[in-house]
């Protein structure tokens, strides 16, 4: 009998797995997905629901999202929230690339204003912003500086000349998790992470030029600033080879740490410690040292993108009017407070794959944005629409205040690169007027559209269900990959 | 008999290494390990980095030892096609790994890893050697 014959309907796109399903749950487990993709679901990723509502001190539910894939322990697209009385935190309930993120930069700009210069400003983005793999950043860490960029994250960055001040207001946790203490990462966490600071990085990491293309919800978009045909610049990117260290020391830590505990576990890489532990606290101080170093990192990104566009057009940023959007965290753990079981409690919430989706009125939102609910920014894939939507108080009632944070995979990279070929996909995208620039054609094959779930089902599916609501879509005109 | 071969995992690569013992199981996943990354025929063995570890048990010596792997790529930014592995009683590894500084000129660039996870981690020590890991890309 296979696990989707215990799953029952809540309601459209809404499912949910009793917690009778397993002795061990401590409570039950809930996903959203389309319900014509509930057969595709891997049984792999439904279990791991499972696992994950059997962790101690978790929660209400154990939650998929719609984009919900496979993880190492965790499911990509899980949320789960652990009481600070007798829960637990795991390092693979965030996953290796700590704080990978997506950042919107908007700008006064229309088609017109770029399209002649479009092939040298996609040149250019790419030339100035390193990616691929055994890439470095373009810059020189003074000796020790490595952990002001840890403690001090997109603020260290600001400070040294890489962007506005008032950049910082409009960035999750304003780009710097206090919790932060670079003196417990390891030293290998930094060499790995001096030289590669301020790069984009590889994969289904991208930078674009985009192009409003749809608004759904006008008094959202104009509160986020965002209107139709507006050039705008998306970054999708992490802490590189630093935060997937920093995983990596911890995964082993908890390993130890898990049977010293003597925590039960259904699959190893679930490895965590109670939340009162010294080996808890040190992997949530590294774990947010990460988070910094990828704010930094983006960061310095939005300002080598600003100093490019204004070496194209000629005219500078400010004028311009390149300020940010928002930045989104979406493999993060945070202290957070949510209604469990009608009372406020300070949980501690994991997102893996998932974004925050915080709904009006929490003060976690910047002000401006604080009646709204805050910007969410799902990027689609290599060529395809991304979105844009706002936080819930459904979202904050059903999913400790959560959505989805993409598309998630749905051929493996050797299989894409069987199906698909680079040139091909090169013209195609051209023939639609999407420029390309990579550093190989095996990442333009690995990362094929088709390689992925369809994003626009995903977004769907946030919508309908009301864990985050549409405000606009932005098509690529320009693309380049790492 | 064939050193290494992947296999397919949706969102990443799996890989197998062969060996007669344990230490030619190991040669042979960095050679795997490097051909993920880019092509290690083409990588001249002009530096060599030594390093040495101790684990708990065998599945934690080979995390230990491909996320050491990794490590040194990034932090010398050096590609590895030889691999000299000496592993003792005691789980305690040592490796003289040779290669080249990264020319993208002239190396091909394929993929990056982020890191190695213990996801269906296996060495199975039954008419040789045979190891198994999965590399989150």
């Amino acid at each position: 009998m296979s696990i989707k014959d215990k799953i029952k309907k809540v309601s459209d796109n809404i499912y949910e797995i009793p917690g009778s399903f397993n002795k061990s749950m401590r409570a039950s487990g809930r996903f959203y997905i389309a319900d014509e993709y509930f057969d595709d679901l891997e049984d792999g990723a439904i279990e791991q629901i499972v696992n994950v509502a059997c962790l101690p001190g978790v929660q209400r539910y154990s939650i998929g999202l719609p984009d919900i894939h496979f993880g190492y322990g965790f499911p990509i697209g899980g949320v789960a929230a652990f009481s600070l009385r007798n829960g637990i935190v795991s390092p693979g309930g965030v996953g290796f690339d700590i704080n990978c993120g997506v950042r919107l930069i908007k700008s006064n700009l229309k088609l017109e204003d770029i399209e002649d210069k479009l092939d040298e400003l996609t040149e250019k983005l790419f030339k100035n912003i390193p990616s691929g793999v055994g890439s470095k950043g373009k810059i020189k860490l003074k000796k020790d500086e490595i952990n002001d960029v840890l403690d001090y994250g997109a603020e260290w960055a600001v400070k040294n000349g890489y962007g506005w001040d008032e950049d910082l207001e409009v960035l999750e946790e304003n780009g710097r998790m206090v919790d932060a203490d670079s003196s417990i990462v390891s030293d290998k966490a930094k060499k790995r992470g001096i030289p590669q600071l301020g790069s984009l990085g590889s994969g289904n990491h991208f930078l674009e030029v985009q192009i409003v293309d749809e608004i759904y919800n006008e008094e959202a978009a104009k509160v986020y600033g965002l209107e139709k045909g507006m050039i705008v610049i998306m970054i999708h990117s992490g802490s590189r080879g630093c935060g997937h260290q920093i995983c990596s020391d911890y995964l082993r830590i908890m390993d130890k740490a898990y049977k010293k505990y003597k925590i039960k576990l259904n699959d190893r890489q679930l490895a965590c410690a109670p939340l009162d532990s010294k080996e808890a606290q040190d992997y949530i101080q590294a774990m947010a040292a990460a988070a910094n170093y990828a704010w930094a990192n983006r960061q310095m990104m939005t300002h080598w993108i600003r100093e490019t566009f204004e070496d194209v057009l000629g005219k500078s940023a400010k004028d311009m009017e390149m300020s940010i959007v928002y930045d989104v965290a979406h493999n993060i753990a945070k202290m957070e407070t949510h209604k469990v079981f009608n009372r406020e409690e300070e949980v501690l919430v994991h997102r893996k794959g998932a974004t925050r989706a915080f709904g009006p009125g929490r003060e976690e939102v910047p002000e401006k944005y604080r009646e709204i609910g805050q910007p969410v920014l799902i990027p689609g894939t290599m060529g395809t629409a991304s979105y844009v939507l706002h936080g819930t108080e459904k979202a904050m009632e059903e999913t400790f205040g959560s959505t989805a944070h993409g598309a998630g995979r749905v051929l493996s990279r050797s299989r894409a690169k069987k199906d698909y070929d680079a040139d091909e996909i090169t013209s195609n995208l051209e023939s639609k007027g999407i420029k390309i620039k990579a550093t190989s054609k095996h990442v333009i094959e690995e990362e094929a559209p088709g390689a992925y779930k369809d994003v626009d089902s995903v977004v769907r599916v946030s919508d309908s269900t009301g864990i985050a609501k549409l405000v606009a879509k932005v098509r690529p005109l320009s693309v380049c990959k790492g | 008999m064939k050193k290494y071969e992947y296999f397919e995992v949706t969102a990443d690569i799996g890989l197998k290494a062969y060996g007669k013992n344990m230490e030619e199981a190991f040669e042979n996943a960095g050679l795997a390990i490097f051909n993920i990354i880019s092509d290690t025929s083409d990588i001249m063995s002009v530096r060599e980095i030594e390093f040495e570890l101790t684990s708990e048990d065998e599945v934690s010596l080979l995390y230990d030892y491909l996320e050491e792997l990794l490590f040194y790529h990034e932090v010398e930014f050096m590609l590895f096609s030889e691999f000299h592995v000496k592993i003792d009683e005691n789980l305690h590894l040592t490796a003289k790994i040779k290669g080249e500084e990264i020319n993208w000129d002239k190396h091909e660039r394929k993929t990056e890893i982020k890191a190695i996870t213990f996801h269906k981690m296996k060495v199975e020590k039954t008419d040789g050697v045979k190891l198994q890991a999965i590399v989150d890309l």
